[in-house]
């Protein structure tokens, strides 16, 4: 009867590169066109398949940059995914994405997955965002999306990163801390800026408990990034006393 | 000597496979580990990927909840470590 009511396997679709922007002098943002997209939240991420001319295949995965897309109207609506890659050093797929991939290529990609490390704009609470390194890409799916609802509710981004020519996104991070809702604090480990009251450092409770949502304001919060990183600051937020439940992480290796 | 770092990834990493096998998205859903009993939803599993295929261990008590082995004719899909799977029914 009804076709679209079956549901079919995910499988891997064929996506063309139509832009590659430079972040950092390591990282950049992949715009894809993928023709049978159905949409995505904020959070999602995709997998992207490479095929050697041997056959051999190697995939990983990658966050969505673009906010949600799917339905009504406003920006990340369409065909049109952007990834964001950092560059890890002898690694086999990533310098791949960095350095070789140009418009006009193809692109193998299944997708959208992932419905727990989401945000929606309709979801109640304050949301916490604590980002490290590459960490930072679908937290930035998710401000942009905030962006994209205009929604007031109270947002916060603690950006942990090595210097600051490694900032992903600065201008538009930047931009949207102008907002009322939105509040972004970088935190440098390695080299901080010249005028950066806090001296280069990893976060630590007191950071924690003095720029993030406090356990009394119930706020969702979303870790990502390298492992380490994520049982690092999940485990402070424990101990600080937040829910376990409303901490979300994602691990990206 | 050298520095422990976690080796393992969370039930997100596992969503793309998953997702070729079952027809909604498993990250979200409640499981219930075999070993010790404890729920939680998948996507707080330790999920290994450089095991042959891709397994899924319970953070509670370390047993393999499930595991996906990939063959290039056929999928093998272990689910011996879960007592059930809760997914939420689409409103
Ligand atoms: C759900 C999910 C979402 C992800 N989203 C993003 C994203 O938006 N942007 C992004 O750049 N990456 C993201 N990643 C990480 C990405 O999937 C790859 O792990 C990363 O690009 C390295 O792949 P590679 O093939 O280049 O390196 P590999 O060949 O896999 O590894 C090479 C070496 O680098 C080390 N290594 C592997 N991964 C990392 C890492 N993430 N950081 C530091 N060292 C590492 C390994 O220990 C190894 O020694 C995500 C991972 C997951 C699970
Ligand atoms: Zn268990």
């Amino acid at each position: 009867m009804e076709r679209t009511a079956i549901r079919r396997r995910l499988t891997w679709q064929a996506g063309t590169v139509t832009e590659v922007r430079a972040e950092t002098a390591s990282a950049r943002t992949v715009v894809l066109d993928v023709p049978d997209w159905p949409g995505h939240l904020a959070g999602q991420h995709l997998d992207v398949r490479l095929t050697a001319p041997d056959g051999y295949q190697a995939s990983r995965s990658y966050s969505i940059a673009s906010a949600w897309s799917g339905s009504g109207t406003g920006p990340g609506i369409g065909t049109t995914v952007e990834l964001t890659v950092e560059q890890v050093p002898g690694g086999e797929v990533s310098p791949y994405l960095v350095d070789v991939i140009r418009p006009g290529d193809p692109l193998e990609v299944r997708g959208p997955v992932g419905g727990w490390f989401v945000w929606k704009p309709e979801q109640e609470g304050p949301i916490q965002l604590i980002g490290g390194g590459s960490g930072v890409v679908p937290l930035m799916a998710m401000l942009r999306a905030h962006a994209a609802a205009a929604s007031t509710t109270p947002a916060r981004l603690l950006y942990s990163v090595r210097r600051p020519e490694a900032v992903i996104y600065v201008s538009d991070l930047k931009e949207l801390a102008a907002s009322d809702d939105i509040e972004v604090t970088f935190a440098y480990t390695r080299e901080a800026p010249p005028g950066e009251q806090r001296a280069p450092a990893r976060i630590d409770a007191g950071l924690l408990a003095s720029v993030t949502f406090q356990p009394e304001d119930a706020p969702t919060t979303y870790v990502c990034g390298p492992t380490p990183f994520v049982e690092t600051v999940a485990d402070l937020l424990v101990a600080a006393g937040h829910d376990p439940a409303r901490i979300r992480t994602e691990r990206f290796g | 000597m050298t520095v422990e770092v976690p080796t393992y990834l969370d039930g997100n990493a596992a969503a793309g496979v998953l997702r070729e096998i079952f027809a909604v998205d498993i990250t979200a859903a409640i499981g219930r580990c075999a070993g010790c009993g404890q729920t939680g939803v998948f996507a707080e599993t330790r999920v290994y990927l450089d095991a042959p295929g891709l397994v899924a261990r319970c953070q509670g008590c370390d047993e393999v909840l499930l595991r996906v082995v990939t063959t290039p004719a056929d999928t093998y899909l272990d689910l011996r470590g879960l007592t059930y799977l809760r997914v939420p029914n689409p409103a």
